[in-house]
């Protein structure tokens, strides 16, 4: 069942994707950790956090295109789940964190102390634990994502008026985080991360471990969505996607459907997010924040939407874009973004991947209909004898 | 109500009796009723907004009537069921606008349409079976495609589209076919072939057809009921209705 699952999962660009991630978990920290600083292939640690960010960005643009690409559900409000799997790899770093914090309290976070709080809230028992808190980072935003699927599926919200609730979720999500008293350091999020699983969070090994494990989580979930959108499950989706009551009327549920497709996603989001936070040092409420849901959607239509591949390309190309540009013209970053999705929405309505594939596809019909043409002009003389 | 129609209940596939819907004051459909038989090929006329779709819809589960029973079998009370279940139960629905899957091939969408589980687990590690290959096979050449058995269904003729789903509706394995103006924008030679097509079909379940082409009705030979401003003004064969007075007046005349 789980082989046949696999065979179909492994077409040939998701197994050349998949090699190329895993080659760069290997190859990336072997240039980082075993050459000299001034040698020619050294890749300085800073690239190596920036590179491991930008692939957390693509496994969250990945979750996006299961839901968006091949659902047609557009959900305005990823950037909650991947926050939340934040949030929970960020309470068990502020536990690692122990005595070592400014007010020394081996109990408490800094900010529950400087909150005059006594003990520790409930919700953050657990924490201490890592396999605990990976496991919250999946469930919480996972849970999330079944609660508001069921209803949201269940009355047939459909189109922009799902997209608006999403919004509304992650606002709303992003209100209740900036309160003092929810228990998550507020305003200021949590932050100053000593360790992770007893190694330190700055060194050079830590960082390039914390990229080997995006590549390999990037890469899984590259193979695991593949094996979902090419099974007859998937072509359901697809189904559902671009004639709901057809599906409905051959007898699918919808609603499990885009509900198991919806969960799935907000898991790999929440896995993103807890690979996230340990890499950039900090998680606060500003990750709910809309506008980072709606940057989601323009790296997957930049790299093109239903195509996999593409939206690991769009977040890797439009971050890589706003490290640059964001260094040399502070100012005119949104500018550039805007212009961007409106020339990708004009111009390569099927993002980078989509048109690539569309100008092979053409190649090949092409060729096969030249190669017909040519084969009945060779058996035209021998009909006319 | 309607003695004639409650005796029928029991043996019947279909039965509607006294249905009524209206929407923001328009009465769609006004106290219908009729009776399908198990085997039976229906054809259902009638002029634009006499209420034949609203029909399907309810029959279907999308709309919910506002009084009136609707059986399927005669027990199972379809005004209390989705449209899932009711396409579970085994009513199967041909749309008026031909509604295939058209970023799938024409084999994906039959295999899609076969009547397997339809969970969601049992579709993620679903495998093609030698059984379901020989049935989407049987089908395909049911329905005359199995030449373009590998194209995207977005690329076939409207024909042809009209046929993919009329084998979808037949690998569903449905008792009660619904089909909705199966022959609206074909060619003569295919709205004949259509006709052979479903007295084919009709051997073996029972089938409503609604159409407005009266030559096709002709073609098909059977019983035919008359809807009016949602509900039946005649039934009866062919030559019966289109003589009865309200039919012309209503219909035929106009």
């Amino acid at each position: 069942m789980i082989t046949s699952f696999l065979a179909k999962a492994l077409g040939r660009n998701i197994v050349i994707a998949a090699a190329i991630l895993l080659a760069l978990a290997a190859l990336v920290p072997a240039l980082n950790l075993l050459t000299a600083p001034d040698h020619a292939l050294h890749v300085p640690t800073y690239v190596v956090s920036l590179f491991g960010k930008y692939l957390t960005y693509a496994l969250l643009a990945l979750a996006l295109d299961l839901v968006w690409g091949f659902c047609g559900i557009l959900s305005l409000g990823h950037a909650a789940f991947f926050a939340l799997g934040g949030y929970a790899m960020g309470m068990y770093l502020m536990r690692q964190i122990g005595a070592r914090g400014s007010y020394g309290n081996p109990l408490l976070p800094d900010f529950m102390v400087f909150l005059n709080w006594k003990e520790l809230p409930w919700f953050w028992h657990g924490f201490d634990k890592f396999w605990f808190a990976a496991l919250m980072a999946v469930l919480v935003p996972g849970l999330l994502a079944f609660v508001f699927g069921w209803f949201a599926f269940r009355s047939r919200v459909n189109g922009v008026y799902l997209s608006i609730i999403t919004q509304a979720m992650t606002f709303a999500l992003l209100l209740a985080f900036f309160r003092n008293d929810m228990g998550f350091g507020g305003n200021n999020g949590l932050t100053d991360f000593k360790d992770i699983l007893g190694f330190n969070i700055q060194s050079n090994g830590t960082r390039s471990a914390l990229f080997a494990a995006s590549a390999i989580a990037l890469a899984l979930s590259l193979v695991i969505t593949s094996g979902i959108v090419r099974s007859k499950y998937g072509k359901i989706l697809i189904g559902v996607r671009d004639a709901e009551s057809r599906t409905r009327f051959l007898g699918y549920r919808v609603e499990h459907m885009k509900l198991f497709a919806f969960v799935v996603s907000a898991m790999m989001a929440g896995v993103a997010g807890a690979l996230y936070v340990p890499q950039v040092g900090i998680i606060n409420p500003g990750e709910f924040e809309p506008a980072n849901s709606i940057e989601v959607v323009i790296w997957t239509a930049v790299g093109g939407r239903g195509t996999l591949i593409g939206p690991i390309v769009g977040a890797i190309v439009v971050n890589g874009g706003k490290s640059i540009f964001t260094a040399a013209f502070p100012e005119f970053w949104l500018f550039a973004l805007g212009g961007l999705f409106v020339l990708v929405t004009l111009f390569l309505p099927k993002g980078i991947v989509g048109t690539a594939r569309q100008f092979v596809e053409r190649r090949k019909e092409y060729r096969k209909a030249r190669e017909a043409e040519a084969a009945a002009f060779a058996a035209e003389p021998q009909a006319a004898e | 109500m309607n003695t004639f129609v409650s005796n029928a209940k029991p043996t019947s596939i279909l039965y509607l009796d006294g249905v009524s819907v209206s929407f923001d004051g328009f009465k769609a459909l006004n106290s219908l009723s009729f009776v399908i038989e198990p085997g039976e090929l229906r054809a259902i006329i009638g002029p634009n907004g006499a209420g034949k779709t609203t029909m399907m819809d309810i029959i279907t589960g999308k709309t919910r009537p506002d009084a009136g029973e609707v059986f399927f079998k005669g027990t199972i009370d379809l005004t209390q069921k989705d449209e899932t279940e009711i396409a579970q139960l085994g009513i199967g629905r041909k749309f008026q606008k031909p509604t295939v899957f058209e970023s799938h091939t024409v084999w994906d969408n039959l295999e899609l349409a076969l009547n397997r589980n339809r969970g969601v687990f049992s579709t993620l590690f679903y495998r093609l079976t030698a059984e379901d290959k020989t049935r989407i096979e049987d089908i395909l050449s049911t329905v005359r495609l199995v030449g373009r058995k590998d194209d995207y269904a977005a690329h076939l003729s409207h024909g042809q589209k009209q046929w993919l789903e009329i084998g979808m509706l037949l690998a569903q394995e449905p008792e009660l076919l619904l089909v909705d103006e199966p022959v609206a924008g074909m060619t003569d030679a295919e709205t004949a072939e259509t006709a052979t097509l479903l007295k084919e079909i009709a051997k073996t379940r029972s089938v409503v057809v609604v159409e407005h082409d009266m030559g096709f009705i002709r073609d098909l030979g059977v019983k035919v009921t008359c809807l009016a401003e949602g509900s039946v003004l005649a039934e009866g064969s062919i030559d019966f209705v289109s003589a009865h007075q309200k039919v012309i007046e209503n219909y035929l005349g106009r």
